[in-house]
């Protein structure tokens, strides 16, 4: 990383792994456990939540030495709400495809506490550059956990990866269902996104013995 | 310049600020783009439409291919020959019917003696007619709603289902082509009696062969949106009942 500085880059890496919004934090929950039974509806969030989290952290950190500590979490929720909705009208007008895909998760999108959290823990007391960077890098960490539990989700629920059969057809019985496989119906379900998180939480802190809570 | 960020009348006039600046963002940007999204949701019901009567991409695509937007309003033209209005029983052409709100016309029949009105969209493919009527109904979520392509004896020709926010995954795969190809061929009427489709459960039939059992297989963790898609499809296709009964 020779564009930043250590410490500039440590904003972007840590939320990767030993600070993860999901697996350390556990914020961002409900949006994990709702979208992730395929991967590519995980993927399009990651990369929504990238873009309201890398420009939302900005704004928060320009106007954070005039936003009165009384109302900062209105004013928080206002610039939320005002760049889903700036992101979705414009998606409306020039991909229409693509807004009808993203439909519902324009309005997951406000819902994301880890937007809220970055916000008031780092962007209100960080200039902007850097806050560019947290934003960043939250956002990354919350995708690739998105990713991964969508991946393994849709691969064991559905036997398919972005809609394609890659473990063969269940109906006519070819690949490994010819074998006697079966897809596992409840990996569908949302509460096996907290069973696959939690396995995910296991890996990591058995790697790291420092992120024990004793 | 130190602002006093703690006093009140700061907050207010913040607040205040804040309110107009972001108001006034967000309608300019709504007011500026609306012709350009009404364009696209009058070419998306005419995609829609279209789609259910089978003119489509679909070829030798894995999904959901609608026609181009770029030539959607004269294809539209080309293959829908009729579109009419049945209100009470009445029947009118009326060439902007495809522009109806199915949803306020539902909500003003509810409120009292109004008689709704139905569009029907009779289109021509391969010399044959398809009737292509729209329904409109409740998923777990929201609304759902989708065109139902039909032939004169209420056999389904194709359709298309959308909804505004079934849960990704699970109830919105009712847009999936693996959902929607499956009423193909499906009926709607047992001799002369409207029976409709039912999305079931316990249908045994994944491959969906049996072509005259009104039950197309369900969707595995939408359970309330798929009883919707059932109750939608025999709520509002068997209004035009008796319309396809003058047809015969």
């Amino acid at each position: 990383m020779g564009l930043l500085s250590k410490k500039d880059s440590k904003l972007i890496v840590d939320p990767l792994t030993d600070n993860n919004p999901i697996t350390i934090q556990v914020l961002g929950i409900c949006s994990a456990l709702a979208i992730t039974a395929q991967l590519k509806p995980s993927i399009v969030m990651a990369v929504s939540v990238l873009f309201v989290m890398g420009v939302g952290n900005v704004v928060i950190s320009l106007m954070r030495n005039i936003i009165p500590s009384k109302i900062r979490i209105i004013v928080q929720l206002i610039v939320v709400a005002t760049l889903v909705i700036i992101v979705d009208q414009v998606l409306k007008a020039y991909s229409y495809a693509l807004s009808k895909e993203l439909s519902v998760f324009i309005g997951l999108i406000i819902t994301n506490c880890i937007i809220m959290g970055r916000f008031e823990a780092f962007a209100l007391g960080n200039g902007p550059w850097r806050s560019f960077l947290d934003g960043i890098g939250n956002a990354l960490g919350y995708g690739v956990i998105l990713i991964i539990v969508g991946f393994f989700r849709e691969l064991l629920g559905s036997g398919t990866l972005f809609g394609f059969k890659v473990l063969g057809d269940p109906v006519e019985k070819t690949g490994l269902y010819a074998m006697g496989y079966e897809n596992n119906g409840f990996m569908v379900l949302p509460p096996m996104a907290l069973i696959v998180v939690g396995l995910i939480i296991w890996v990591q802190r058995s790697r790291n013995k420092a992120l024990i809570e004793d | 310049m130190a602002i006093d960020t703690e006093k009140n009348s700061y907050t207010v006039i913040f607040a205040v600020v804040m309110v107009i600046i972001v108001g006034a963002i967000l309608a300019g940007l709504a007011s500026g783009l609306k012709p350009l999204v009404k364009a696209n949701e009058r070419y998306e019901k005419q995609q829609n439409i279209l789609y259910a009567m089978g003119i489509n991409n679909n070829e030798g695509a894995n999904d959901v291919e609608f026609i181009p937007t770029e030539v959607v309003e004269d294809e539209f033209k080309k293959y829908i020959k009729k579109q009419y209005v049945i209100q009470g029983g009445e029947v009118k052409e009326d060439n902007d019917a495809y522009l109806i709100d199915i949803k306020k016309e539902e909500n003003k029949a509810k409120s009292g003696n109004y008689q709704r009105k139905l569009p029907l969209f009779v289109g021509e493919k391969e010399g044959k007619s398809i009737y292509i009527v729209p329904v409109r109904g409740k998923g777990l979520w929201d609304a759902i709603w989708g065109y139902v392509a039909l032939d004169k004896d209420m056999v389904v020709q194709g359709v298309y289902f959308d909804h505004k926010g079934e849960t990704p995954g699970l109830g919105a795969e009712i847009k999936q082509r693996y959902f929607m190809d499956d009423f193909t061929g499906e009926k709607f009427l047992d001799g002369d009696v409207f029976k409709g489709i039912k999305v079931a459960k316990g249908n045994n039939d994944p491959r969906n062969d049996i072509k005259n059992d009104h039950e197309v297989d369900a969707l595995a963790g939408a359970t309330i949106t798929g009883d919707g898609v059932s109750a939608m499809l025999q709520k509002d296709v068997r209004m035009y009942k008796s319309y396809f009964e003058t047809l015969n």
